[in-house]
């Protein structure tokens, strides 16, 4: 193999490419909480989440990342959350939020 | 794809008497490109056209590395309008796409700002005592060749196609950001679908390849590769395309921007010795032209006179398609017979089964 | 008599509502219609959201009354102009309306309920509208609904749709900086239309602000996403391209995630927005006080208490001549305009 070392590497490409990443477990996901797909990505669990406040952890930026097919580091975020519940009580959609926490850990481990 | 949209951005290009503005680095990179307009003008077109010894740079890769301020950039095109003016024509023919469009842009500001062109004269005269007309018609040298592209077809030696099947060339046209993205009524086709590059390919019985990624940049964008920790985006903006490209299986590109021939070329070799990937069907590279030595092969100039052999990716494999009789042992002999060296052999330019890029589905 | 005739130029929904109003109050309208029938672009319309009535139903119960109310319609006729001289309400008020060829048509008020043109998505080059096969608008799902073939080009069915909201809409690159309003509730509609023929389809909605302002909008949408899985990326398209299966590759920015996101699809649908139309400055110039808003459409009065008014007296408004509305506000409209064309004869010139 030739790998010459020019001093410079190829970036990776950041864009997400919706042709390769795999929908299905975002399908189950959303099919095991169905209000799921009525989210409208307002932040407000994001806003009220106690680890949030704490630590780098987003919850709507990382289920809506889930429902491109982007799932890793989905699982080991997920593990920033206490279960608490705020963010179910402010969800205008009335998601059940504590279940899309727990289908995530459930069916993304292995991302 | 119905390309008819073209037609709604047409412009007036001079038939006749230009003053043609050299590249910088084009001569150093495709130095015989140059001199083959210059011959097709002459020879194939009969057109007058003056090489001027005198002009420089536009300073449009110091312009847009921000390390030459705009005054000064002004003032340098403000000269070469007086050479221009001096030497008494009124055309100018643009061999740079980068300067085509800094020029553009440069009058249009002249336009909108005339504060700005009169500090440019007052700047030119105080340094240099000249003065200038601005040009009648300002074209891009690709947009001659388009202009002239069917009086070359009926001159045609040879056509795009494939000399033993009789089937067209796939050919990946790539126009220069700066060609029609910063005014799209500059270039023929808008910026959306331009149709300079398409127009030659399809009048000399090619086929154009439209793939997904034809209207992204090589990923030249000067500070991107000026500075060495930056060439990895400049590099992935040209495999993005390579990537994209690679299933159509073309047997050529052909570019109308000095920077973009260039990175398209180079990229490929430097992404072969670095991750073993080439794009072209056969396991090597894909070659890279430009429009003049597209246009120079149709009308049967010798492909070493037009100074291919500079290519990092061999264009041999299109040579050979086309069928076009050449000197193997003659590619790096210089003018009177003395060998010029050759380079070492290189991964994009040595067939590897296990190197294709592996198209995925 | 002429001073009773009322012209109302157009037969769309706001002008037939206003020519009915105007009829029921014992004035004789007439009404100007350019095409050979009446209805406007209600009559290629398949659906009306957000309730899903047949554009139909509408069309025919508002023809209907004009047949039986026996309103005068001039099919095939275009107004040049607002006509002014002697003979109207008032010295130097509008008298009628100028015809082709000069001929003039008496009256004392005009209505103009001249509608909108549909923005003419070529112009947005790079989503490939006429250039790609599989590039449609809302207006072409709408007709190809009302012959109940959706279809791809060659016949298929699509597996993957992607809608694209306000093209020529809050787009200054093509001079239309409003927004069209009445797109983003479309879409939603024949997004679910569609879910409804393609059970098995991947749906998309790409949008940059989501504007759910009437009543049953936003619940609509809900039920889009929840019940027809619909699903709506925050981002604007910014091309399209052919891909080697003859596919369309479309890129966008995931603006809530922060990273482009690029896909193919079989089938795009580009939401048009609503362009002023293109004889309203025509109009404008014929009669003093008419003017236009930025946006190209008729300016009226004020917003609130002359909304249907112009600044020239005996000159009214109604529907989308003033800027882009539903259905219902362009009858209520034309109801509107109606009582105060009548208010505007009885009273003998005053406004």
């Amino acid at each position: 193999m030739g790998a010459v070392n020019f001093g410079y590497g190829i970036s990776a490409a950041r864009g997400m490419d919706l042709d390769r990443n795999d929908l299905g477990p975002a399908r189950e996901i959303a099919d095991e909480v169905p209000e799921f797909r009525a989210c409208i990505a307002c932040g407000g669990c994001t806003a009220t989440c106690t680890a949030g406040n704490l630590t780098s952890f987003n919850f709507r930026m990382v289920h809506t990342l889930v429902r491109r097919g982007e799932y890793a580091g989905a699982y080991r975020e997920m593990n920033k959350c206490m279960l608490c519940g705020k963010c179910r009580l402010v969800c205008p959609r009335g998601i059940n939020t504590r279940g899309v926490v727990m289908q995530i850990k459930r069916k993304l481990g292995d991302y | 794809m119905k390309r008819s949209s073209w037609k709604e951005y047409e412009k007036e290009i001079a038939d006749d008497h230009y003053y043609y503005a050299r590249s910088c680095i084009r001569q150093n990179f495709f130095p015989g490109s140059e001199t083959t307009f210059l011959r097709i003008m002459r020879e194939a077109l009969g057109k007058d056209i003056y090489d001027d010894p005198r002009h420089t740079s536009c300073t449009g890769i110091g312009y847009h590395s921000d390390i030459v301020p705009l005054d000064t950039t002004m003032a340098v095109v403000a000269r070469q309008f007086a050479l221009m003016t001096e030497a008494g024509y009124e055309n100018i023919a643009i061999s740079c796409i980068t300067s085509f469009g800094l020029y553009t842009e440069i009058l249009e500001t002249w336009h909108e700002f005339p504060e700005t062109e009169a500090r440019a004269r007052e700047n030119l005269f105080k340094a240099t005592g000249r003065e200038f007309r601005k040009p009648a018609n300002i074209a891009h040298t690709s947009d001659i060749v388009f202009h002239n592209r069917e009086v070359i077809a009926a001159q045609a030696v040879r056509k795009l196609v494939n000399a033993e099947t009789g089937a067209p060339l796939n050919i990946v046209e790539h126009i220069g950001c700066h060609y029609a993205k910063i005014f799209p009524k500059s270039g023929i086709g808008g910026s959306e679908f331009p149709y300079v590059l398409a127009g030659m390919v399809e009048e000399w019985g090619g086929r154009v390849v439209d793939y997904p990624e034809r209207r992204h940049c090589c990923g030249f964008g000067f500070r991107n590769y000026i500075v060495q920790a930056n060439r990895g985006f400049s590099i992935a903006n040209s495999r993005k395309k390579l990537e994209s490209m690679a299933p159509y299986k073309p047997d050529m590109m052909v570019a109308n921007c000095p920077g973009c021939a260039m990175f398209l070329d180079k990229w490929q070799y430097a992404i072969a010795e670095m991750e073993n990937v080439t794009y072209g069907a056969d396991g090597r590279g894909i070659p890279v032209l430009t429009y003049e030595e597209m246009a120079g092969l149709v009308l049967g100039y010798d492909p070493w006179d037009m100074g291919m052999q500079m290519h990092q990716v061999d264009t041999e494999q299109v040579l050979q398609k086309m069928g076009v009789r050449y000197d193997p042992a003659a590619k790096f002999l210089g003018r009177a017979g003395k060998f010029i060296g050759a380079p070492a052999a290189a991964a994009v330019n040595t067939f590897s089964g296990d190197r294709i890029y592996r198209i995925k589905t | 008599m002429s001073s009773k005739r009322i012209v109302v130029i157009g037969g769309g929904p706001a002008g037939m509502q206003a020519a009915l109003s105007l009829a029921a109050g014992g004035l004789k309208p007439v009404i100007v219609e350019r095409a050979g029938e009446l209805g406007g672009k209600l009559k290629e319309w398949h659906r009306l959201f957000p309730s899903m009535t047949e554009a139909n139903e509408v069309l025919t119960r508002l023809t209907g009354e004009i047949a039986e109310a026996g309103v005068e319609v001039m099919l095939h006729t275009e107004v040049e102009g607002i006509a002014l001289g002697e003979g109207g309400a008032h010295d130097g008020a509008p008298n009628g309306v100028v015809l082709a060829e000069g001929k003039k048509l008496p009256a004392g008020a005009v209505i103009v309920a001249s509608g909108f043109d549909i923005f003419d998505a070529r112009q947005k080059e790079e989503y490939g509208y006429h250039v790609y096969d599989n590039v449609f608008t809302t207006v072409d799902i709408e007709r190809m609904l009302n012959g109940d073939k959706v279809a791809l080009s060659d016949g298929t069915a699509p597996r993957r749709i992607a809608f694209v909201h306000c093209v020529g809409s809050r787009d200054e690159k093509v001079n239309q900086r409003h927004c069209s309003k009445v797109c983003c509730i479309t879409a939603v509609k024949q997004a679910m239309e569609l879910r409804e023929r393609f059970p098995e389809a991947e749906i998309y909605s790409f949008y940059m602000d989501i504007r759910m302002f009437g009543p049953g909008y936003e619940e609509l949408y809900q039920q889009a996403q929840q019940e027809s899985h619909i699903n709506f990326i925050r981002g604007r398209v910014s091309e399209a391209s052919p891909t080697i299966d003859g596919r369309i590759q479309i890129k966008a920015e995931d603006t809530l995630v922060g990273r482009p996101l690029k896909m193919s699809v079989d089938m795009v649908v580009l939401a048009v927005g609503m362009k002023a139309a293109a004889g309203n400055e025509k109009l404008a110039a014929s009669c003093d006080g008419l003017s236009l808003a930025p946006s190209g459409f008729l300016a009226p009065r004020d917003m609130f208490t002359g909304c249907v008014s112009s600044g020239a007296a005996g000159v009214f408004y109604a529907g989308t001549a003033t800027a882009p509305k539903t259905i219902g506000e362009c009858i209520a409209e034309g109801a509107m305009a109606a009582q105060r064309a009548a208010e505007y004869l009885k009273s003998g010139a005053k406004r």
